[in-house]
């Protein structure tokens, strides 16, 4: 649609210019402010330049939560991705199954994330839990408590659970706005089921999937409430996180120097991303 | 694609020659029952969506099944279903004021939330739709970018903004806490049904004499009132869910109940029941407002705008 050019426009936005700087400027101002300064207590701060930057850039522990976080979203965007658009094509077109499909499969999106990680703590216990009960009753040795594999095989499979519905979700729109010519005319040239996943469903579904393994990768990266309940991060360091870790050097350990300049590098690579996703996004929509 | 369009051209043009007769129809129902038996999905498709729904409500059932039990029966016997069910759990929840409050907490600031975020995204909203103009993609790429804003890294300065401002363990912090990511939503979902709308009827509007006010709210709003309630329906939803923010911000007044829930487990010895039985509770509000907008929310995706 082609705009006009009017600056009285600004008006209509400021409001919401305001509200977002309020809450997103100014904290992220108090980050800057202790990400370049020392304490020594009493509330009395001095000049450390870009020492706190150096810290966290060769401190082990960061590059390994990185390392972690990196790990996990790939295997999560490997399983929920293609097992997303495998469950969406595979969705009743119409009747009353579509609406019960949409409400059950949407209700895990629904719940409070720490009652996400309630529902797997408890359901993964060996003792009162179906599936940590089943998997010891059928022979396996398994505990997420103690052991880092069973841990990442639980924290991998809540995750799976909680958010792949939204890939389904995100690819049956695509899929429904196809319209039926397309199958007629497949059906008389008799293509393949494949050729037309190949040639009409994925092309169609190529927007929204993009935003799929766009927001599955920016959650995945800043997860924090699901694993921190389940497994507290443990055993161990194996299953803290970037956010989990951060939020233990800043509230935990009160060490507010390095938790802030290590809050700006997160922010950072996220915005990065981001950019990279919008300039994406935009060439995307001019091209049609 | 350019594929594509060829064989759609293909089939129209072989429609089109078909005979009418009685003889050819046959023959061409018989080839196309033969195509969809090789093209078309088998017809075990069913069992994929069966068995998802199934893995998606195991821990569903098994959270529900034990908050019908008391805290004897869950740690001393395992079983499938309650053997002597007890609605206890959940009569400790109604009647005990430090249980039930969290969940008016939540309710009322999550609204809070949603209205103030619908409220000053309309506008801007319409802006970005209609007008173009002094860095506004700037304007719009930085606010997406909040969206994306983990919150783990504003979890330390929001406490220390609010404490400044006297607002911590109030609805309303935790209501303007939870815009930094909402109202960038907002924004993006009502731009993209905005821009839906063509706009001659708002030139039409402005001709016949409506002020932009009267015009917005009797001739626009009617016209976007799915795209509002998508809106408000992803504002409810990430605002309801979000714990990490909420339970900084918050002591006892205003506390959700979600974080009442994680600070019983750690303290009180372990309740299972009267845990189960919250978290079946803070569920139920997400499962109504999702049957309420279930038609909306394949739309709403649609846009690709979530």
């Amino acid at each position: 649609m082609d705009r006009t050019w009017n600056n009285k426009a600004w008006f209509m936005v400021l409001p919401v210019l305001l509200l977002v700087a309020f809450s997103a400027v100014i904290p992220l101002m108090t980050v800057v402010n202790y990400s370049v300064q020392d304490t020594f207590g009493n509330n009395v701060f001095f000049w450390a330049g870009s020492e706190w930057f150096e810290e966290i850039l060769h401190s082990d522990r960061f590059w390994e939560a990185m390392g972690r976080n990196l790990v996990f979203s790939a295997v999560i965007l490997v399983i929920e991705i293609p097992l997303g658009i495998f469950i969406a094509l595979n969705m009743p077109k119409k009747g009353w199954g579509v609406p019960v499909c949409l409400v059950l499969m949407a209700l895990p999106l629904l719940i409070p994330w720490n009652v996400v990680g309630t529902i797997w703590q408890v359901f993964g216990r060996v003792d009162i839990g179906l599936l940590g009960y089943s998997l010891r009753s059928l022979g396996f040795d398994y505990n997420y408590v103690n052991d880092p594999f069973d841990a990442w095989v639980t924290v991998i499979v809540m995750d799976v659970w909680h958010w792949t519905s939204l890939v389904v979700l995100l690819c049956y729109a695509g899929l429904v706005s196809i319209p039926d010519a397309y199958y007629q005319a497949a059906k008389i040239d008799g293509a393949s089921r494949w050729a037309i996943f190949r040639y009409i469903q994925l092309p169609k579904m190529n927007r929204v999937l993009l935003i799929a393994v766009l927001l599955r990768f920016m959650d995945s990266f800043m997860i924090y409430t699901e694993p921190f309940v389940v497994t507290g991060g443990g055993p161990g360091n194996t299953t803290t996180f970037l956010s989990i870790d951060l939020v233990k050097l800043a509230i935990g350990e009160f060490n507010l120097g390095e938790a802030a300049a290590m809050s700006i590098v997160y922010f950072l690579i996220i915005m990065l991303l981001s950019w990279v996703f919008y300039t994406v996004m935009t060439a995307y929509d001019a091209e049609r | 694609m350019a594929r594509l369009e060829e064989t759609t051209a293909d089939g129209r043009t072989m429609m089109r020659q078909t005979p009418a007769t009685a003889e050819a129809q046959t023959a061409n129902a018989t080839l196309a029952r033969k195509m969809r038996r090789r093209g078309e999905e088998s017809r075990l498709w069913w069992l994929v969506p069966t068995i998802y729904i199934i893995f998606l409500m195991l821990p569903i059932y098994w959270l529900v099944n034990m908050s019908f039990k008391t805290n004897q029966e869950i740690l001393g016997a395992f079983s499938l279903w309650p053997r002597n069910p007890t609605i206890a759990n959940y009569m400790v929840i109604f009647t005990d004021p430090s249980w039930y409050k969290g969940y008016i907490n939540s309710i009322i600031y999550v609204v809070m939330n949603t209205v103030i975020s619908v409220a000053v995204a309309l506008p801007a909203a319409y802006a970005f739709s209609r007008y173009r103009f002094l860095g506004d993609k700037h304007l719009f790429f930085w606010l997406l970018t909040n969206r994306m804003a983990p919150p783990a890294v504003f979890a330390l300065p929001f406490f220390q903004l609010y404490s400044a401002f006297g607002l911590i363990d109030t609805h309303i912090a935790v209501a303007l806490a939870h815009c930094l990511f909402n109202v960038p939503l907002a924004v993006w979902i009502l731009e993209g049904f905005m821009s839906g709308v063509p706009k001659e009827i708002d030139e039409t509007a402005y001709i016949d004499g409506y002020s932009f006010p009267r015009f917005f709210l009797r001739i626009f709003m009617p016209l976007i009132a799915s795209g509002v309630g998508v809106a408000c329906f992803f504002c409810f939803m990430f605002s309801w869910v979000e714990l990490l923010i909420a339970r900084t911000l918050t002591t006892t007044a205003a506390k959700p109940i979600a974080a009442i829930m994680t600070r019983t487990v750690s303290a009180s010895g372990l309740d299972w029941g009267v845990l189960a039985a919250a978290g079946v509770l803070t569920i139920l509000p997400g499962a109504l407002v999702i049957w309420f907008v279930r038609n909306y929310i394949a739309k709403g995706f649609a846009l690709g705008r979530v």
